[in-house]
């Protein structure tokens, strides 16, 4: 049967609604190594986000702010269709629009990140792993980069040695809380939470990052088809509502 | 951060364990849905994943063998998985190292002569170390062949054995290794384990011979108690397919 075949009928291959998630499960916090990181799973897709905190020095036009830095890596391990190499197209896209929802929405106060103007700042790295890929990876690592910034802990440092043993007792404190929902659309019909199936029919795609408040705060357009006004502006709501929803049941859990 | 040990009297392990004692292990197959073999194995605080992906073809081309199939292992720590600063994403010269000699040790317990020209590829990642993580790589990446499918005459295991004064230490933690008071030699080994074939051996430290031959046999003996897990983990994927 073929795709718009299902979708005709108000439902997909696997038996969900167009704009229905997968199940989704966070295990936040339990890598060791890291001073933040969460585990994701939506559906059969799984990421795990880990955050590191350096003590390096401030940009010389931003004396007084520390720094964030969001990477994404897309391992072979993760599906046969990855290879192994430097960042290709699909995973810097993934890790810049990450990276834009928290820079632009300031859920990272970058001022508190300041140790000694112009000379050391806390820089916050995270990077955004696939262990496995079936579908809608950016969403995924999204809310895992989220939920392993909410379980960050500073480490210790005396002024001149970042002490990765003996974490502090602060907790980076997040401002905003965004979340980028992506919302594909096949022919006529808008879905959320695609699967691989479904991105390769996918005709563009629209992913938005907003806030908990509501307020938008990344956009990123994919795919080849162009689209309307009017398609964008359903777009929006949709990725708002399911935003909304994804905040409400795993609030607690991670988020 | 410094672990003070008293050089006069026998070394007792920074947690407590008997000089033989492994860290606690967890194993389990099929962790990795997307791939054709996937398995996990955690020792202490180093959890290793390993996927494998084939027989499929081998590019570049000029790669190929055409009187059989070859194996390559990839090893990456993940950024955020050691023990200090961030690790820099992609492969450096330990990676590659570690990726060749898990090869080596992975190797001689399989053929792929019925598969000219293809490639087995194994991705060994690591989320968390604390130490011992190309052993933990290789019984990861041994139990994914086997989940794959891929011919095998034997399950290779492997243990990392540390000499500390005069003592063999099966297992040693990051902290162990890292122990100033005290010379600490680390032996990491893979053992074929019907035959005692080693199939990896390394060291770094001083040591003298029957310190070697002495971590060797503790080693086989660490060995033979992950092949257990090894052959469980596998046994609790599979026991529900083979009526």
């Amino acid at each position: 049967m073929h795709l718009l075949d299902y979708f005709k009928e108000g439902f997909r291959p696997d038996g969900r609604k167009l704009d229905e998630f997968r199940p989704i499960t966070i295990e936040a916090g339990t890598i060791k190594t890291a001073e933040g990181s969460a585990i994701v799973t939506i559906g059969g897709t799984r990421v795990i986000v880990g955050v590191k905190m350096q003590v390096e020095k401030p940009y010389s036009d931003r004396p007084n702010e520390g720094t964030m830095m969001v990477g994404a890596e897309l391992y072979p391990m993760a599906s046969p269709k990855f290879e192994s190499g430097p960042p290709n197209a699909q995973s810097i896209e993934i890790a810049r629009v990450i990276d834009r929802g928290l820079r632009e929405s300031k859920a990272i106060d970058t001022k508190g990140l300041c140790l000694i103007p112009g000379e050391k700042c806390w820089s916050v790295i995270m990077d955004v792993c696939a262990m496995n890929e079936e579908g809608n990876l950016l969403d995924a690592g999204s809310i895992a980069a989220l939920a392993a910034l909410n379980t960050t802990i500073f480490p210790g440092f005396d002024g001149t040695i970042v002490d990765y043993k003996h974490p502090s007792d602060r907790k980076l404190e997040l401002k905003k809380q965004p979340i980028a929902i992506t919302v594909v659309k096949i022919a006529n019909y808008l879905l959320v939470d695609p699967t691989n199936e479904e991105e390769q029919a996918m005709d563009a795609r629209l992913t938005v990052t907003t806030t908990a408040e509501g307020t938008i705060c990344s956009l990123q357009k994919g795919g080849e088809a162009s689209l309307l006004p009017e398609e964008i502006q359903a777009m929006l709501e949709l990725a708002k509502t399911k935003a909304k929803e994804i905040r409400g049941s795993l609030s607690g859990k991670g988020l | 951060m410094k672990t003070q040990v008293n050089i006069m009297s026998k070394y007792q392990r920074t947690d407590g364990r008997d000089a033989d004692g492994i860290r606690p292990m967890e194993a389990k197959v099929g962790v990795i849905p997307q791939a054709d073999g996937s398995a996990m194995f955690k020792i202490g605080n180093t959890i290793a994943y390993a996927a494998v992906y084939g027989p499929r073809e081998l590019y570049p081309r000029f790669l190929q063998n055409p009187e059989t199939g070859i194996l390559r292992c990839n090893y990456n720590m993940m950024p955020f998985s050691g023990a200090g600063d961030r690790v820099r994403p992609g492969a450096n010269r330990r990676s590659k190292e570690i990726s060749m000699v898990t090869e080596n040790a992975l190797r001689p317990v399989i053929d792929l002569h019925d598969c000219p020209n293809a490639v087995v590829d194994v991705f060994i990642e690591l989320p968390q170390t604390d130490a011992g993580s190309r052993c933990a790589g290789i019984t990861a990446a041994a139990m994914a062949l086997a989940d794959a499918g891929i011919a095998m005459r034997d399950m290779v295991s492997a243990i990392a054995v540390g000499r500390i004064g005069d003592g063999s230490y099966v297992d040693l933690s990051y902290e162990e290794e890292a122990l100033e008071d005290y010379p600490v030699a680390d032996i990491p080994m893979a053992f074929v384990n019907r035959t005692g074939e080693v199939t990896l051996l390394q060291m770094d430290g001083e040591v003298q011979t029957e310190g070697i031959m002495d971590a060797l046999a503790k080693g086989r003996e660490a060995c033979k108690r992950i092949h257990a897990l090894q052959t469980q983990a596998l046994k609790n994927k599979f026991q529900g397919d083979t009526q």
